[in-house]
């Protein structure tokens, strides 16, 4: 990928994701950065490649390593995340009260 | 990296975007989350059936032990603690953009293929890398208030030499391609990162953690222009804008400027009133059994709580309390400071895992016009949210924030241990003030007591 291409892509995507997060309310921001923080360890598609390109073991090791740390930062995100959005609800008209 | 892994990049990139686009309503959330996680799931399919992997030994054994103990941490943690979870997950993936950019890195230089761009982009990232893992390890153990240390007097110096290494090692990478430059950087990164979070705490704190945020994307945008992959760049560059945002609200909220958060963490007291003239002689005191009086002919009901209901892990109890009033056909409300809690928007997490509505939980811009004509407003661990000096004194060290305007509703019920301060270690003018009534004691106690009190009229 040419250099400017990607500096283009990193400017486009920077100002989308200002666009997209200025919406979001602050009753949700934490799950949005405990969501955002998921996404953020699209590292791991880096890290596969290291840890399975097979160059060095030294590498490999390195890999591994950060195969782990990026798996622990995508899986529990997004679970943690999920757990969090399910305890937001809107108030039921039941019997028990209008909370 | 053939077209389809390209393609399949992109399928991932659009579902990060769209995933992040319904995170801006609490009812389309719940299905943004889960594109965002399909997305990450295709990316690491593509990747893995991508022939620039040979052996997957490794592999497997990183995303099982990965997976189990992100797994674990997730449905463990208690809505407390998030804030202390989301540090470490934020250092873990700052780690692992470090180990990536220099596994690549230093192939790259056994292959004697190591362009400037390439080099300076493996600099970037694991300098980024590098302090967002100990920034957000310190952060860690601050929040878990293992540490109350704020380091020495000349850590500023430390800072600053620190920072200016790590520009002279990043191009000494550039210059001469040698691995020895590269390991020196993390370690003089990662030390950076313990000497600029290390003084940071109390109410900076969310502050932190929306910039560690903001920074684990950028490494990873940094990797990704070290290995030439477009999706590290898009996803990285969404997650480094949503932080840098939620760091400028956490900012505003607290009127405090970042280079201030981040070079001047302890805001002097100044010189205003000491807290005997403030509150000598003035404030009253009241118990459970005239609160719930008062609550009785109450037609609306604000109950704005602080960081210190969740240390007195008091939701349940204010929801319980909240049902009763409603019941009894007051309308009841929560008013929300941005700042309240350990990280943006921690309160309303607590306050939803206590069942209560998110349609209840009011914007401090929304429910300041309200306060007028509400009867009761009941204060349960906040204090600086809440002082009106920050309208009224210009010299006061909080001169400027935004507060929740409590003190306009009828009477307000302050619930707090003492009339100790808050973390801006000035007295609060609205304990001594006509219409208020301090009730001392535990939070979730007190409002328990209350609720009592409530039945039995």
């Amino acid at each position: 990928m040419d250099l400017l291409v990607a500096l283009t892509l990193l400017m486009l995507a920077v100002f989308l994701g200002i666009e997209l997060i200025t919406k979001v309310p602050p009753t949700l921001h934490t799950p949005l950065m405990s969501g955002s923080n998921a996404i953020s360890g699209i590292t791991i598609v880096g890290a596969l490649v290291a840890a399975g390109a097979d160059h060095s073991t030294f590498a490999t090791i390195l890999g591994f390593a950060a195969v782990t740390l990026a798996m622990i930062n995508v899986v529990g995100g997004f679970m943690v995340t999920h757990r969090m959005l399910g305890m937001f609800r809107r108030s039921k008209t039941s019997k028990t009260g209008d909370l | 990296m053939d077209d389809w892994t390209i393609l399949g990049y992109l399928v991932a990139a659009v579902l990060f975007i769209v995933g992040l686009k319904r995170l801006s309503r609490p009812r389309t959330a719940v299905r943004g989350n889960q594109l965002s996680a399909t997305g990450m799931l295709i990316a690491v399919v593509v990747t893995l059936t991508d022939n620039a992997i040979l052996s997957f030994e490794w592999i497997i054994a990183g995303l099982v032990l990965g997976a189990a103990v992100g797994a674990v941490l997730a449905v463990k943690v208690r809505m407390t603690a998030m804030p202390e979870l989301v540090a470490l997950f934020n250092g873990f993936g700052g780690g692992a953009s470090v180990l990536v950019a220099a596994a690549s890195y230093l192939e790259a230089v056994d292959l004697q293929d190591d362009p400037a761009r390439m080099t300076g982009a493996a600099a970037l990232a694991v300098l980024i890398g590098a302090v967002t893992l100990t920034g957000s390890l310190i952060a860690f153990i601050k929040l878990r208030e293992m540490l109350r240390w704020t380091g020495f007097a000349g850590m500023r110096v430390i800072t600053i030499g620190a920072t200016v290494v790590t520009a002279v090692l990043t191009v000494l990478m550039i210059v001469d391609s040698s691995s020895q430059w590269l390991w020196l950087l993390v370690a003089v990164a990662a030390l950076l990162g313990v000497v600029a979070v290390l003084p940071i705490g109390g109410a900076d704190m969310p502050v932190v953690i929306a910039l560690l945020n903001s920074l684990s994307g950028l490494a990873a945008v940094a990797a990704g222009f070290v290995l030439d992959n477009s999706l590290l760049i898009i996803a990285g560059s969404l997650v480094g804008a949503s932080g840098l945002i939620l760091t400028q609200i956490m900012c505003v909220a607290m009127n405090r400027s970042l280079p201030a958060v981040l070079f001047n963490p302890a805001p002097s007291a100044g010189d205003g009133p000491s807290a005997d003239d403030v509150y000598a002689g003035k404030v009253r005191s009241t118990s459970a059994d005239d609160v719930a009086m008062l609550l009785e002919s109450a037609e609306r009901v604000a109950i704005v709580p602080g960081y210190g209901l969740a240390v007195a892990q008091a939701q349940h109890a204010v929801r319980d309390l909240a049902r009763r009033l409603e019941e009894r056909g007051s309308d009841v409300v929560f008013g929300i400071h941005p700042v309240a809690g350990r990280m943006p928007g921690h309160m309303n997490v607590l306050l939803a895992e206590a069942e209560i509505s998110y349609e209840r939980l009011v914007e401090m811009d929304n429910i300041n016009p309200t306060f007028e004509q509400t009867d009761v407003t009941i204060v349960i661990g906040a204090n600086d949210v809440v002082n009106p000096v920050a309208r009224t004194d210009p010299n006061s060290p909080i001169a400027g924030m935004p507060i929740l305007d409590v003190d306009k509703s009828g009477v307000v019920v302050v619930i707090k241990r003492s009339l100790s301060p808050g973390f801006a270690g000035i007295p609060n003018p609205l304990f001594a003030s006509d219409n208020s009534l301090m009730l001392f004691g535990d939070g979730r106690q007190a409002v328990v007591d209350i609720t009592k009190a409530l039945q039995e009229i």
